[in-house]
């Protein structure tokens, strides 16, 4: 069985992002840059079902410029078997040209399960699962906490509003990743020289057949409203009186 | 130009995110009509039609629909969409497992979060855990929107006597089967739309010692949140995240204990009207967005102040 994971590279999580000054966008110039924290998390979780024996074949795909091969490079590290870089250059894409194009790998490699982020740490769309699963005609469990795969069926907990809910789901499908699926492993040296020569195949959206028109235009980029400043209180009868008598909350 | 609200709702009751979408769908301009999609949900129709400024609710009432999978309704959706010049649902997790795959579906991007409307067609979103705030204008046919609910005030839920319709199509999810659902049962009031929250986070050190945030809570009739470290760790079931991967909250009252205040969890209540940190670490990022800070042991002060209060 085949698990197909598509992962992205962001700027990491520990980085506060900055808006430039025209507006025009954020500001990414030498900023420290990771793969997605969901996208671990769905490489780890392929990786923990083929040490379980239920998958036989990893491969991951990320699309972007020359630089998400390195992203590509971390996953192979985690145990993922063979890459795909779409190489889109710097283009802004939106998450239905991603699965468009995503699509196209998942009519070339039939994979049994694909998994993805639920969200991207920067654009925070949350969206791109979703409409892979459409575009594939696959049932899609997003949010996962557990999954578990026996008979071609998953079996999946997700993560909702009011709680957990349990759907189980005919292969193929689409996953995405919730923050308690798993707690990623860190790479170890020589797996990390394992992963330099491993195959890596690139893909271009001409080679694909999918054209890059993006319906949804970045107009600014503005940094948020900022809070003013507040103040130190010495002891809870303080905090009490200010919520009452200044703030007036309670 | 006609928009069209889908109503989250558990089939008994129309939840007041929807409240918040339908008031995202005024700014827009136009008539709105609101779509129910369940089972045995006739009782939401009805609320949604005696709200102001509904012109008509469509309801799919089947026991197909009964979960609102993603499979089934985002067809239905897709199907009756064409007649609209944009489709909303408040961004709650059932929405942002359904309107991605409707968008796919009718081959147009979407725009999630919505947290301002600028025009018909421009609209404000956060983006980084709400760092930055992109401004983005689509050109496609259709607009299918989430809705970013602490954004927009509820509207009111009188005054309305829509026309109230059936929908007759069905459409199954084949490959998926609902095997069940762990829903918390809570008499606090819901996070998402309570006005007074005590969250706790990693400082409280255990499911044990939530009970004290729990009782200030319950004194102070207000809800409970958590941090991502205080979930993960077990203190409390993942319905209490709040965060940029959690829930959103912009309560009147925000009052964090024990947590750091990191990026993520900024994220998910920085638009609290008022925010009280109370920390043992000075240096702790949360007293930078706090309007009153308290440095001390949590132990000492979460019960001295459900005392007092
Ligand atoms: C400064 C800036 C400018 C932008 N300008 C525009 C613009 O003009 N128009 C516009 O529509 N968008 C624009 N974007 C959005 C950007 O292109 C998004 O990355 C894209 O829309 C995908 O959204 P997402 O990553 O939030 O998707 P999500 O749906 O949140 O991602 C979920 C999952 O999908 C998968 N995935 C997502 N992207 C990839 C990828 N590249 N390769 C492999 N897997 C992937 C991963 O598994 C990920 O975890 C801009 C973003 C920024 C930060
Ligand atoms: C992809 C991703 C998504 C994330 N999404 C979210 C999210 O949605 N929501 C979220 O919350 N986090 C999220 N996080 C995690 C986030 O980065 C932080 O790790 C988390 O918020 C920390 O939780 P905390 O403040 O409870 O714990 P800590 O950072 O450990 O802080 C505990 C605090 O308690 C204080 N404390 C300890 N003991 C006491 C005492 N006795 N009295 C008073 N104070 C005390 C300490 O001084 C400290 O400030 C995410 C992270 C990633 C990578």
């Amino acid at each position: 069985m085949k698990i197909l994971v598509a992962i992205k590279r962001v700027l990491d999580y520990s980085v506060k992002v900055r808006v430039k000054t025209d507006h025009s966008d954020v500001d990414l110039a030498n900023a420290k840059m990771s793969m997605n924290p969901f996208c671990e998390i769905a490489v780890e979780e392929a990786v923990r079902l083929k040490e379980a024996g239920v998958a036989s074949e990893i491969i991951v795909v990320s699309i972007g410029s020359k630089a998400v091969q390195e992203t590509i490079r971390s996953a192979m590290a985690m145990g993922a078997d063979r890459g795909i870089w779409i190489d889109s250059g710097e283009a802004a894409l939106s998450p239905l040209t991603i699965a468009q194009l995503l699509a196209k790998v998942v009519q070339a490699e039939q994979p049994s399960v694909v998994l993805l982020g639920k969200q991207a740490i920067d654009s925070d769309d949350n969206q791109t699962g979703q409409m892979l699963a459409a575009l594939c005609d696959y049932p899609q469990a997003t949010f996962a906490s557990k999954v578990t795969i026996a008979d071609s069926k998953a079996t999946v907990v997700r993560e909702v509003d009011g709680g957990l809910q349990t759907l189980q789901l005919a292969l193929p499908l689409v996953v995405t990743t919730d923050l308690r699926l798993n707690e990623p492993r860190y790479v170890k040296l020589p797996d990390i020289m394992k992963a330099k020569k491993k195959p890596l195949d690139t893909q271009t959206p001409e080679s694909l057949g999918v054209s890059l028109n993006n319906s949804v235009k970045m107009i600014k980029v503005e940094p948020p409203s900022e809070r003013k400043a507040g103040i130190m209180v010495p002891d809870v009868d303080a905090l009490i009186n200010s919520l009452k008598n200044q703030a007036k909350v309670l | 130009m006609t928009v069209l609200v889908i109503a989250e709702h558990d089939n008994q009751n129309l939840k007041p995110a929807t409240l918040n979408a339908l008031s995202a769908a005024q700014q827009l301009g136009g008539a709105i009509e609101v779509l129910v999609i369940g089972s045995n949900c006739q009782a939401v129709a009805q609320q949604a039609a005696a709200i102001a400024g509904v012109s008509k609710v469509k309801v799919s009432d089947n026991a197909v629909y009964a979960q609102q999978l993603a499979e089934n309704t985002s067809q239905l959706i897709a199907k009756l969409a064409p007649a609209y010049s944009h489709v909303l649902a408040p961004a709650t997790t059932t929405f942002k497992d359904v309107l991605p795959r409707t968008a796919a579906l009718l081959a147009v991007n979407m725009v999630s979060d919505v947290m301002a409307v600028v025009s018909a067609d421009t609209f404000k979103r956060p983006i980084y855990a709400g760092n930055a705030i992109a401004t983005v204008q689509s050109s496609d046919a259709i607009k299918v929107l989430s809705v970013r609910t602490t954004a927009f005030d509820p509207v009111s839920t009188s005054g309305g006597s829509a026309a109230i319709e059936a929908i007759s199509d069905l459409f199954e999810a084949k490959q998926t089967q609902f095997m069940g659902a762990e829903i918390a049962k809570s008499d606090r009031p819901e996070l998402t739309s309570a006005k007074l929250i005590v969250s706790g986070g990693r400082g409280v050190g255990s499911k044990e010692n939530f009970a004290i945030i729990y009782a200030l809570a319950d004194k102070m009739g207000a809800a409970v949140g958590a941090s991502r470290a205080a979930v993960d760790a077990g203190y409390v079931p993942n319905d209490l995240q709040v965060g940029q991967t959690g829930k959103v909250v912009a309560p009147e009252l925000y009052m964090a204990v024990g947590i750091s205040g990191a990026i993520q969890h900024l994220a998910g209540m920085k638009d609290s009207k008022v925010i009280v940190a109370i920390n043992k670490d000075p240096e702790a990022p949360i007293f930078q967005v706090a309007d009153y800070g308290l440095v001390g042991d949590l132990f000492t002060i979460v019960p001295e102040l459900t005392a007092k209060l």
